[in-house]
């Protein structure tokens, strides 16, 4: 997306050349010196930001031992693949896996289907109460988790439901955020399209389903995306609503072991923490281009 | 609001009433649609949106759950209660000082690194975007497990600060240093969203205006400080204040790092919520949120502020 360079610098310091700027003595050989200068700094800023990550894998590889003898060494002088043994067996982390994953694609689906449902309504139908929902659904955009989560806690029990799939995908499978998501995109839709399709004697589900939804797939890739990954790193809600290991999300269960008495097993941790980390910036990487189209296109989050 | 829903309402109906008179039989259709969405966000957001507003002037406790009439009606004691505990004075303190510390430090990394991508590099552009990009997209839980390690007195950043000839902290383990750490640390983590929000508003900066600039022989720094940041002055206030409702609400990174500690110096008002919530105070836990919930609404009201003023 923003492949388009808004200005050549070289061109213009060519400008400012020709036309004798005199302010800065350097502006003659600004042109590669400049450029080098730029990248040796955002090389050194990346090198910085990709450390702490880099560190936390090599280390998942050590033994408890190494850390504690040499914790600032790099290259793990014992190379093992002990630690994640020990997450794959004893404690478990394929079944976190799983419940994170099944919770995060049933959000995933959810938010696609009545998002996209519910922003077609408050996009291209008129009924009354459309500005009130749209209001509300405007207003709590931002609500945090922390203001809601006692209240859904107690709703949960009283439900019954604590402690299973149901109480961690039920409160975020219609968000708010989504819809305004994708109001905003259908509304861009023009009017002249549904009309021709309703003259047609298409009904709303059909002119929903054969040409909104093909339309929308920009918007639906941004929606699940997001969604996607607010569910993997859910924090709050799941700690509070999972109680077993049946239910713990891999956030959830990394957080129990790092306070626990697995506190000081550091290379047992980080290769816990890599668990969780790897696969979202594996699907980011590979989806890059949607990402940052998605939050610039929405402005939001 | 009204006005941004009724004019393409207006509009439509004139369309389709061509010929006809405006009533139509009362559809169905829009809320087979909206429904779905609307009981899940009443059952999930609303309902408990009012009732912890209710509840933080009950003295509703754990056991009440079963039974939530029990609970007593007792006015503002909650938030009096509130703002009597010097943990939550404490926690108050610390969110502030992490969003007002934070912010600017994310907003000064984010705006330097989006004018660097953005002013004449051609080559690497979406190597540096998606890394710089990357901690974003990482579970806070599982980062702060790293950087717990990455803190320890004898960890990597002590070594490294031990090169450059100084004698580092055991920062988790300081009342001085533990929430600059979590600050360190929620740059590092955020930087990357700001600047994506940056190169986007960067991309509205007139490059014309830069070469007229250039032209009357304004350097590049009078060029940033007197043409690209007015321009962008609203896409950095639309990004801090997107930034500081999470920052408000920073919980996972003491948690895990700190437990709140050392002598509550990274204690949050989540946190405090949370530990409530856990001793089963209901009710006080709710006081507590709602007093969040008045800061970070108030940060939203700005946030629509302006984005209407950008329109």
């Amino acid at each position: 997306m923003l492949d388009t360079e808004p200005a050549t610098a070289t061109a213009s310091a060519k400008t400012a050349v020709r036309q004798g700027v005199t302010t800065r003595r350097r502006r003659g050989r600004r042109l590669p010196f400049s450029q080098l200068l730029v990248h040796a700094v955002l090389a050194v800023c990346l090198v910085l930001t990709l450390l702490p990550l880099v560190w936390m894998v090599l280390s998942s590889f050590k033994t408890q031992g190494d850390i504690l003898s040499d914790p600032t060494a790099w290259l793990p002088a014992h190379f093992t693949f002990g630690n994640y043994a020990q997450w794959f067996g004893p404690l478990n982390i394929g079944q976190y896996f799983t419940n994170t994953l099944v919770v995060a694609a049933v959000t995933v689906a959810g938010n696609l289907v009545f998002c996209s449902m519910a922003g077609y309504a408050l996009a291209k139908m008129e009924f009354r109460g459309r500005g009130l929902v749209f209001t509300l659904v405007l207003i709590t955009l931002m609500i945090p988790g922390v203001v809601t989560f006692i209240p859904m806690f107690v709703t949960v029990s009283k439900l019954g439901l604590l402690n299973t799939y149901a109480s961690l995908f039920l409160p975020f499978l219609a968000t708010p955020l989504g819809v305004f998501l994708m109001r905003q995109f259908i509304g861009s839709i023009p009017d002249s399209l549904l009309d021709a399709a309703r003259l047609d004697g298409a009904g709303e589900a059909r002119i929903f389903t054969k040409i909104i939804v093909p339309l929308c797939k920009a918007p639906l890739a941004t929606l699940a995306i997001l969604t996607f990954l607010s569910s993997w790193n859910n924090f709050l809600w799941p700690l509070v609503a999972a109680q077993g290991q049946n239910t713990y999300t891999l956030p959830v269960a990394l957080s129990l072991f790092s306070v626990g008495q697995s506190a000081t097993n550091y290379a047992l941790l980080l290769a816990g923490a890599t668990l969780v980390i790897l696969p979202v910036v594996a699907v980011f990487i590979a989806l890059q281009r949607y990402f940052t189209q998605s939050l610039v296109g929405t402005g939001i989050k | 609001m009204t006005t941004v829903t009724s004019a393409p309402a207006g509009a439509r109906i004139t369309r389709a009433g061509r010929g006809r008179p405006r009533r139509h039989r009362p559809r169905l259709a829009p809320w087979v649609f909206v429904t779905p969405f609307l009981v899940i966000f009443a059952v999930f957001t609303l309902v408990p949106l009012l009732s912890s507003f209710a509840m933080s002037f009950t003295d509703f406790r754990a056991t009440d759950v079963q039974n939530p009439l029990g609970a007593h009606f007792v006015g503002i004691q909650q938030y009096q209660a509130v703002f009597s505990n010097p943990q939550f004075l404490r926690s108050m303190l610390n969110t502030g000082y992490f969003v007002l510390v934070g912010i600017p430090l994310t907003i000064v990394v984010a705006l330097a690194l989006a004018v660097a991508l953005n002013n004449g590099i051609k080559r690497f552009r979406t190597v540096y975007r998606v890394g710089f990009y990357i901690p974003v997209v990482t579970s806070i839980v599982a980062v702060s497990t790293g950087w717990k390690f990455i803190l320890q007195p004898n960890g990597p950043l002590n070594a490294a600060l031990h090169v450059l000839g100084i004698q580092g902290p055991d920062w988790l383990s300081s009342t001085t240093w533990a929430m600059p750490a979590i600050i360190v640390m929620a740059v590092w983590r955020n930087a990357g969203t700001l600047m994506i929000i940056f190169l986007a508003g960067l991309q509205a900066v007139p490059h014309e205006l830069q070469e007229a600039a250039m032209m009357d022989g304004a350097g590049s720094w009078r060029r940033f400080w007197n043409i690209t940041l007015p321009i962008l002055r609203p896409t950095i206030l639309l990004g801090s204040v997107l930034l500081s409702v999470g920052f408000l609400q920073f919980f996972e990174e003491a948690f895990v790092m700190t437990n709140g500690g050392p002598l509550n110096s990274t204690l949050s008002i989540t946190y405090f919520t949370y530990n409530q919530f856990g001793f089963g105070q209901y009710g006080l836990a709710s006081a507590a949120s709602y007093i969040l919930f008045a800061a970070i609404a108030l940060v939203s009201v700005i946030q629509f502020r302006t984005l209407r003023s950008r329109d």
